[in-house]
């Protein structure tokens, strides 16, 4: 049982042009799956699909056969976005942010490098690696069954990069969480995924 | 090489604001002592100019105008601190709860519409007459007429920040509305609601006076600003500039405290205000 | 080539720039942040300089701070010449948006409200302009029709181009472009960085600031390492096709992080702002750190680069060089 995409399509409102078109995925808790496409190609518009942000104009995303919209409270696809600066509030204090993750274990903070003196901080007093940091430990909360890493490293050193992803592959196959990754970067694609997909041969 | 020197404007506009409660303090307690001497009439002292004993003159009953006006401006801050606070937090209410859901945002919006739609003055009256008058009845009276505007500026504010990512992301997390209200909108909202609350002020303390002023606020011989002003109109083709001047400075001055005491609190709370 | 490079002039030269700023914390505090600090480079003629390091480590600062262009709460000290002559305020004005020009890193540097034809030719409307403005827009494939829309209506890789057109079109000796490839996909940014390395080939000297090691690697003559506000490592693009001719231990480890190679992460963070380690920024993190590390370390010349490491510049860091941990 896994996340289904199913003949997903998908158009904003003020332009013409399709931006998913008949897209279909199927990803399980051992699934690994690079996803590469040019930008504007709705990368960003698929993820947040798929972790139920945007509603299709068609098509059904499923989890274990039931529909993504039928989760009420705490969803199990989570999300993380690329501008991790954005997706904490600028007056809150860390701990309060890694708070709203559900029951997220100390392990999880600790395998990311997150040192307990940044969690009185605001998010101004951090970088956007740090930033990011959280935000995954956030995402790696008690029920996440599906993970989708939406150009998660994109803005971060190679460092950094290689920090995150170390502790993730190895969370996720612990958990048995499933990971979608979205990147531009090939040989990270290459590396971390075990399977890869072309969104770019979905669109007609 | 060096370009560019700073000094800390934080720090003064704090020590700023410290002196502007200080003096607003100062004003509203001396008022408070002296209530009974602003009554007190001498007709044998009437209409006199600015001198060293009557530092503002006296009015056409013979009244010490600098008592009146510093009894009267002590009135207006009262009224109006708790006034605008009050509206303020009819406000901040009503724009939290429009962020909760479509339904809860119609009903905000229409009860916003309907105050908004009545004249001010009007609502003010029916209100004010319907408490009883005197010092409640215009306090329930303003505070129940000036939320509008400002829980119009904070729903929008409200609706703006449930777009952002880090609320959507909450939303995901299993947050609810309400949580979501109180922890990620509440610390957003506070400048505006402490800037919209200054601004309130003066608004309060001039509805005070016109309500006052048409007999359905304060009793006329209570020593309000509105009512020294008023008084004050009629006498100013006399030549009798003092009686307005000196007032109406005074209140001027009050507002401008206020607004510093705001900028300055909202500066503060800020954490991430780089560069202002 | 290399020899013409060699030979090419110092147009500009850095020397111990720091670049600091106030902020405020909580309340009225007043914090000063070193954003660079003693940061030493060079561009020469004909060359791009890639000045690389994460978001975060201060480098967009380094741009503005070098162009005289800092807002009012930085200040800078130290050295920045241009052409043998110290750039002061008076003559960056007069130098700035013809000899030398800087690349913005965004469209929020265009004015919203003008077509970008006449934002590229800064306003001239005489014929001679206008043909300029149209060659410089042809030669990075923008059609006459670019010319007339607005900013917002441009794709992210022809925002880039208009800015470039823009810089280019006085035809300046040096460019200094701050993170010119931001949201662009591989294959764009590889183009974007393409155009700098041409206008390097035509004699110009270009000093391109960007987080993209990768990027950089493809385009640069000299990459400049840039880690917590300062340069640890100065080396040739060749360098990095082979560990044991690194020379700081930040960049070997740089270089082990990269999936490509190994995929293997040193601990730690990056540290910034207000709690930067005394001496070598990079020891806390270092497995060679010992105590000399933690008092200031020179920037020296090693085998035709320069390093910020007191084992390295005394070879130590060759043994230890592709074997490192695996």
């Amino acid at each position: 049982m896994g996340l289904e995409a199913r003949n997903l399509s998908f158009q904003y409102d003020n332009g013409n042009r399709k931006i998913l078109n008949n897209v279909s995925m199927y990803l399980d808790g051992k699934d690994r799956l690079g996803l590469m496409a040019p930008s504007g190609f709705g990368k960003t518009t698929f993820c947040k699909i798929l972790a139920g942000y945007e509603k299709p104009d068609s098509g059904k995303v499923l989890v274990d056969g039931k529909p993504i919209a039928s989760f009420r409270g705490y969803c199990p696809v989570q999300m993380i976005w690329q501008h991790p600066e954005l997706s904490v509030n600028p007056r809150l204090k860390m701990k309060e942010t890694i708070k709203e993750g559900r029951r997220v274990e100390r392990r999880v903070l600790e395998g990311l490098g997150i040192e307990t003196s940044w969690l009185n901080r605001y998010p101004g007093e951090l970088s956007g690696g740090e930033l990011q940091r959280f935000c995954i430990a956030r995402a790696l909360g008690e029920g996440t069954r599906f993970l989708l890493a939406d150009e998660a490293s994109a803005m971060l050193d190679l460092i950094t990069q290689s920090q995150i992803w170390n502790f993730l592959l190895e969370e996720v196959k612990m958990r048995g969480i499933g990971l979608l990754v979205v990147s531009h970067s090939e040989p990270l694609v290459a590396r971390v995924c075990n399977r890869k997909m072309n969104l770019e041969k979905n669109l007609s | 090489m060096r370009i560019g020197r700073q000094r800390n404007r934080r720090f003064a506009a704090l020590c700023l604001a410290v002196g502007a409660v200080a003096a607003l303090a100062l004003i509203t307690v001396a008022g408070g002592l002296w209530g009974e001497r602003a009554l007190e009439t001498d007709f044998s002292m009437k209409n006199l100019p600015p001198s060293f004993r009557y530092p503002f003159g006296t009015d056409w009953m013979g009244r010490d105008l600098f008592v009146r006006t510093v009894a009267g401006l002590s009135l207006s801050i009262r009224i109006g601190v708790l006034t605008a606070a009050a509206s303020a937090a009819i406000a901040f209410v009503l724009g939290l709860t429009a962020s909760l859901g479509k339904g809860a945002d119609t009903v905000v919006s229409c009860l916003t519409d309907l105050v908004m739609g009545i004249p001010h003055m009007l609502l003010l009256i029916l209100v004010s007459f319907a408490v009883g008058k005197g010092f409640w009845g215009v306090v329930a009276g303003i505070s129940l007429t000036h939320w509008a505007s400002l829980a119009r500026l904070l729903r929008a504010e409200a609706l703006q920040l449930k777009e952002s990512q880090y609320v959507k992301v909450a939303r995901k997390l299993g947050k609810s509305p309400v949580y979501v209200a109180v922890k990620h909108m509440t610390p957003h909202l506070i400048p505006q609601l402490l800037v919209g609350t200054v601004l309130l002020f003066p608004h309060a303390v001039l509805h005070e006076a016109s309500i006052t002023f048409l007999g359905f606020g304060l009793s006329p011989e209570q020593p309000a600003i509105g009512i020294i002003l008023s008084e004050g109109m009629k006498y100013l083709v006399m030549g009798k500039w003092w009686l307005a001047l000196f007032p109406g400075a005074l209140l001027a001055l009050a507002v401008i405290l206020f607004q510093a005491i705001a900028s300055a609190a909202s500066s503060m709370v800020d954490p991430g205000q780089a560069h202002s | 080539m290399e020899a013409e490079r060699e030979g090419g002039e110092v147009l500009l030269s850095v020397e111990h720039l720091s670049v600091s700023f106030t902020r405020y914390g909580r309340g009225w505090k007043q914090k000063k942040l070193m954003a660079v600090r003693d940061l030493n480079l060079e561009v020469k003629a004909g060359e791009l300089v890639a000045v690389v390091g994460s978001s975060g480590s201060g480098k967009s600062l380094l741009a503005h701070g070098i162009m005289g262009l800092l807002p009012y709460n930085a200040s800078r000290e130290g050295k920045v010449m241009y052409r043998n002559q110290a750039l002061t305020q008076e003559r960056l004005k007069k130098l700035r948006g013809n000899e030398m020009v800087l690349v913005p890193q965004s469209v929020s540097y265009l004015d919203p409200l003008m077509k970008v034809g006449e934002q590229v030719r800064k306003g001239f409307r005489d014929p001679q302009s206008r043909k300029k403005c149209r060659e410089v827009l042809a030669r990075y494939g923008l059609g006459e029709e670019a010319g007339k829309l607005y900013p917002f209506e441009l794709s992210g890789g022809m925002v880039r181009r208009i800015l470039i057109s823009t810089a280019v079109q006085e035809q300046p000796r040096l460019v200094i472009a701050d993170e010119p490839t931001p949201g662009l996909h591989m294959e764009a940014a590889v183009r974007v960085m393409g155009h700098f390395q041409e206008i390097a080939k035509e004699g110009a000297g270009v000093l391109v600031i960007t987080h993209d090691l990768d990027l950089a690697l493809k385009v640069a003559d000299r990459i400049v390492v840039f880690y917590a506000g300062t340069n640890l490592e100065e080396a040739a693009a060749g360098d990095f096709r082979d560990e044991s001719r690194l020379r700081h231990p930040y960049t070997k480890a740089l270089y082990r992080a990269m999936p490509q190679n190994g995929f293997c992460p040193v601990p730690g963070s990056q540290p910034y702002g207000d709690d930067l380690p005394k001496g070598c920024v990079f020891w806390p993190r270092c497995e060679l750190a010992e105590g000399r590390c933690q008092k200031p370390v020179p920037y020296s010349r090693f085998r035709g680069g320069m390093v910020r490491c007191w084992k390295a510049a005394e070879g130590v860091c060759e043994k230890t060089g592709s074997q490192g941990r695996r």
